[in-house]
């Protein structure tokens, strides 16, 4: 299957002390770990595509590693992730598709399997686009303090015949949040929903 | 006065690959950014130095955010820039009182050097404002390998009283930098220009 050749990766890292109300003790951290790759698919229909999600799983791993690594290195503080795509106008949905299982694959394996499924979106794009990557509990779809998102992009990428693949991790509830919902102290974490 | 900061950001951005080429070692930059409320927003004052004290405080914490974000050691940074973005109840004023008078100390002393002036710049906006922050080499402002800039963008900031504070540090100039001029290897760095 094709090699992933890597253009360029860009990590951001937000610390949010407060929101103009009381400032916790703990600000929350929220990072994010960007790659564009080359799209070996663009520009054409490829029916065979599925083999090239394993060519990404040591990508996957690397950047949950890098994530944990900029979150302070202890993977334990990790409470929120999401992922996320941009395909570049030479290729299709269906390739940012393939980001889903080693996205997934590589912050479980980092973070000791996590339960809940991972918060995704994916979008075709010029260089520029932006994506709204959402995050939810880890261990607990449902825990409605963690409903969060995290607003990604680079002013170059994706080019045409590239894909920008996103990984999301955060240390935390949104900075004030209150309005109810199942809380992470109650987690059961069985299902992955409550 | 002491800066009420709401977030802090940090950007790191590594070029590996530029047209099929390798980039040897990769291109780094870096980029901290804080969002602070902004005491004198909606009013006119005429005595802007409690910004300039901000100023003062932010040189020095955002320099070493971006230096510590780098994984380098403070002296081996090659270029630097400045910028900064104020809300719309805040005049650009406020942007100079923060980037002119008293940032630049604290940044140099924390890089060892810095012979030449940091390039600026600033705007006023609203949320979601691209920072465009231009950099030149620390030490000699006419090497050309190293005249660049790097956007910033955080889409929940500047609110309308608040202002935000940018600094750039990289270790490298441009990827495959080829138009000539003055190169790294030349620099006097006597009168920070050549």
């Amino acid at each position: 299957m094709p090699e992933v050749h890597i253009r360029k990766k860009l990590t951001v890292v937000e610390e949010i002390f407060h929101e103009r109300g009381p400032a916790p003790a703990a600000p929350l951290r929220r990072a994010a770990c960007l790659v564009v790759i080359r799209n070996p698919y663009a520009g054409q229909y490829v029916s065979d595509i599925a083999g090239f999600m394993d060519d990404l799983k040591p990508l996957g791993l690397e950047m949950a590693r890098a994530l944990v690594q900029n979150l302070g290195g202890d993977p334990k503080v990790v409470e929120g992730y999401g992922k996320g795509a941009i395909v570049g106008s030479a290729g299709e949905l269906e390739h940012g598709a393939l980001w889903h299982v080693p996205g997934g694959y590589g912050m479980r394996e980092v973070l000791g399997g996590a339960k809940a499924i991972v918060a995704s979106t994916k979008k075709v794009g010029g260089p520029g686009t932006r994506l709204d990557v959402p995050i939810t509990h880890i261990n607990a779809s449902y825990v409605r303090s963690h409903f969060d998102a995290m607003e990604i992009g680079i002013a170059d990428s994706p080019r045409a015949d590239e894909i920008l693949l996103a990984l999301v991790m955060t240390t935390g509830a949104r900075i004030h949040a209150r309005v109810g919902g199942l809380k992470a102290s109650e987690v059961k974490g069985e299902d992955g929903l409550r | 006065m002491k800066a009420n900061i709401r977030k802090i950001a940090t950007f790191v951005e590594e070029t590996q690959t530029e047209m099929g080429r390798k980039i040897d070692p990769p291109t780094r930059r870096a980029a901290a950014v804080a969002v602070i409320e902004n005491p004198f927003a909606g009013k006119f004052v005429e005595d802007l130095s409690d910004l300039m004290t901000i100023g003062e405080e932010l040189g020095e914490l955002l320099t070493e955010r971006a230096v510590a974000a780098l994984g380098i050691a403070a002296h081996t940074a090659e270029s630097y820039g400045k910028a900064a973005a104020v809300g719309e109840n805040g005049e650009i004023e406020h942007a100079a009182a923060i980037l002119h008078p008293k940032l630049g100390a604290p940044v140099r002393k924390v890089l060892g050097k810095g012979a030449a002036l940091i390039p600026s710049s600033k705007k006023r906006g609203g949320l979601g404002l691209v920072l465009d922050i231009p950099l030149g080499h620390k030490d000699a402002a006419f090497v050309r390998s190293h005249f660049d800039g790097m956007e910033v963008r955080i889409s929940d900031a500047p609110r309308a009283n608040e202002i935000m504070v940018a600094i750039a540090v990289t270790d490298s100039g441009r990827p495959l930098p080829r138009v000539g001029g003055l190169s790294k290897e030349q620099i006097k760095g006597e009168d920070g220009l050549r």
